[in-house]
């Protein structure tokens, strides 16, 4: 866990680089989130179609997926806006996934529009669930802030329907902000997770940046989710560490660094030697450099390319032609 | 001179002041951003709002029904479209109600593209607003428009729309709000606040004055004999750069800021293709079904006769999106040269 803990961190600061020194317009992505992402991604049943699991992430991800097997290469090619992104074809913002191959969806921008559309890919995996043809679970991610909007609310009244529960994995990563805002100034909950409650969904609130307890917190909700084909929302309480987004600076901010304290732990019992971490992170270091090397020498898209994918097939789209 | 953030930002802090604004509220327009184009700095009632784009909109409806005044913002109008209905209730409760409610409201919001945005930061909101029957619909190209703008919106007793080209935000205006140090510096040392901590900040004000732009009255940026050219918001100033451009070739073209988009100046239109035969409208918003063959529409139906050479439009193309890439951000919203091509082509044109 630990390696890919500082291969997604390395990968995100080489994304943070590669916006400062101008070869990309704009940085949001998930620095000081890999306690919860990494062991999420090492706990998804990847693959696709409705028998794997569904991930409906927010740009918070690449520690997921970075545990998925994505290549550091896929998420320069993005930032970068290269025609060879295969998220988005140059389209669109820094960690904006999509991997049909493991039903990662497309990340949007839009904030929590992703809970309501995992309602439906949870939906058509229940249907399948009851004829006992797969067992997947549809698995959303999301902020603290993001939760006042009705897709969060949708989301829980929707997957909880009696005698239609859904196997969804509701999730919250409570990092205390929105961009400027306090949770504390506008959630009257304690909890995010509390809401849940109300709707008999199981809940639970986790150190996000412990990521031995969000492991075993993970892998005993899907478990519960996939035998009992009910939905769980889960809260975990992370660090944010680099600001909002390159809109506020993307400069490190005070706070509790998940990988330091997982190293310090790991040190401290023995398991590794001091220093350990340093070689991991000159490795990643490199592979990361390179990979933007080669980013930088590849196509972008071309101006006719904007009525590609308007329909499919590229059908025509523009009225001039019809 | 001011920029448009802090132009606005001093039409609401008179607002506050002196025409009874109770609230300015919206996600991260209190302390201690004010807004992310700083529209909100410093303000007295300004306040943060939750992340609920939809409970913004229905609050402000609610504080306008109670007969408070408010402005609300919506931080990209990107994501103004999940309040569509409620945006047509605000737009309908007059009427609905046979009179005896109305909804004296602001909302605003930054459009449009020029940022490098991508797809969810790059929308366009005119062609979309204008078809919300019961708003007022304004859009300035200048700090001073945006002030004076701002201060009719807050005194219309009706909900008005002031949508705020975000890829101007920033440029300076060539003339003076009323009130305003001549000195730039001397206007930020006072209004804009420091990096960093802010805790203890506080703006001091310029003595402003009242100043109005009346909804419904464009202005004609550049007078011309050949063609005319209707636009507003971003693609304003390149409209304007364009008449430059071909007056050293010896075309004339008028050019008129619409500042208003409902209602709209017809009369300064009107007046303007009769003289020139010609006419351009120039927006972003994409090109089908867009406010500017509103307009074309209208000039044929009523300027048929009089007209040298077919109307045009010159819009966004009809995409799903503005894409990151430059070349497809180009590709996608009108640019100077796409406006040279038009100017080309409609001159060329023989009746
Ligand atoms: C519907 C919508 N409104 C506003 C925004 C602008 N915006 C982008 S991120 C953000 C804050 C999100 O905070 P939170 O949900 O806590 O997630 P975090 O980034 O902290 O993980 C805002 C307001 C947006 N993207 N979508």
């Amino acid at each position: 866990m630990l390696d890919m803990m500082v291969k997604s961190r390395v990968l995100e600061e080489r994304l943070i680089k590669v916006y400062k020194t101008g070869d990309a317009f704009f940085w949001i992505g998930g620095p000081g989130e890999e306690a919860f992402g990494v062991p999420l991604g090492l706990l998804v049943d990847k693959g696709q179609g409705v028998s794997h699991d569904y991930l409906h992430l927010h740009y918070r991800g690449t520690p997921t997926l970075i545990a998925m097997g994505m290549t550091m290469i896929d998420s320069i090619r993005l930032i970068m806006n290269r025609s060879t992104d295969r998220s988005t074809g140059g389209r669109n913002f820094a960690n904006h996934y999509c991997f049909p191959e493991w039903n990662v969806v497309p990340v949007g921008s839009p904030i929590e529009v992703q809970y309501g559309m995992a309602v439906g890919t949870a939906m058509a995996q229940r249907r399948r669930k009851m004829k006992k043809e797969a067992a997947g679970v549809s698995i959303v991610t999301g902020g603290d802030a993001g939760s006042a909007e009705g897709d969060f609310a949708s989301c829980l009244i929707w997957s909880s329907r009696p005698g239609n529960e859904l196997p969804i994995y509701i999730t919250v990563q409570n990092n205390k902000w929105g961009i400027s805002t306090k949770f504390d100034d506008q959630h009257g909950e304690k909890q995010v997770a509390d809401r849940g409650k109300a709707f008999g969904i199981r809940t639970n609130v986790v150190n996000g940046n412990d990521p031995i307890e969000s492991y075993f917190a993970i892998s005993q909700d899907l478990e519960y989710i996939r035998k009992n084909t009910k939905p769980v929302l889960t809260e975990f309480m992370v660090s944010r560490l680099y600001g909002h987004s390159s809109a506020s600076g993307a400069n490190r901010e005070a706070g509790e660094c998940p990988i330091d304290l997982f190293e310090k732990r790991l040190v401290d019992s023995k398991y590794i030697a001091p220093g350990f971490v340093k070689e991991m992170w000159a490795k990643y270091d490199l592979e990361s450099r390179e990979a933007a090397e080669i980013v930088r020498g590849e196509p972008v898209p071309l101006k006719e390319s904007i009525w590609d994918h308007v329909y499919l097939g590229s059908e025509n789209a523009d009225w001039r032609k019809f | 001179m001011a920029n448009m953030a802090q132009a606005i930002r001093m039409a609401l802090h008179f607002g506050e002041k002196k025409l009874g604004v109770t609230d300015i509220f919206g996600e991260d327009v209190g302390a201690p951003l004010g807004g992310v184009f700083t529209a909100t700095q410093g303000l007295e009632t300004a306040w943060n709002s939750p992340l609920d784009e939809r409970g913004i909109i229905s609050t402000a409806i609610g504080l306008g029904l109670a007969g408070d005044r408010c402005v609300a913002e919506i931080q990209f109008c990107d994501y103004i479209f999940n309040t569509i209905d409620l945006l047509k209730i605000a737009g309908n409760t007059l009427w609905c109600s046979n009179g005896q409610y109305n909804i004296p409201i602001v909302v605003m919001s930054p459009v449009g593209a020029g940022i490098r945005g991508s797809i969810y930061h790059s929308h366009s909101f005119d062609a979309w607003a204008t078809r919300l029957p019961g708003w007022k619909v304004v859009m300035p190209s200048t700090p001073l428009d945006a002030y004076g703008l701002m201060i009719a919106a807050i005194k219309d007793p009706n909900p008005v729309l002031f949508l705020k080209p975000k890829s101007l935000m920033r440029v300076r205006g060539e003339e003076l709000i009323p009130g305003e140090p001549s000195d730039e510096k001397e206007l930020k040392a006072m209004i804009d606040a420091p990096i960093g901590d802010r805790s203890k900040w506080k703006p001091r004000w310029p003595k402003l004055e009242e100043f109005e732009i009346p909804i419904g009255k464009g202005k004609i940026v550049r007078e011309g004999t050949d063609v005319t050219i209707v636009s507003y918001g971003r693609t304003l100033p390149l409209c304007a750069k364009a008449a430059a451009d071909y007056a050293a070739r010896g075309v004339s073209v008028e050019v008129i800021d619409l500042r208003s988009l409902y209602p709209y100046d017809w009369g300064m239109i009107r007046d303007s293709v009769r003289k020139t035969g010609r006419v351009l409208f120039v927006n972003e918003d994409t090109e089908v079904t867009n406010f500017g063959e509103h307009l074309s529409y209208r000039v044929t139906q009523e300027l048929f006769y009089e007209l040298l050479a077919r109307p045009r439009v010159l819009a966004g193309k009809n995409l799903p999106g503005i894409g990151l890439h430059p070349n497809l951000e180009e590709a996608s919203v009108p640019h100077l040269e796409d406006i040279h091509h038009e100017i080309e082509s409609i001159i060329s044109e023989v009746p």
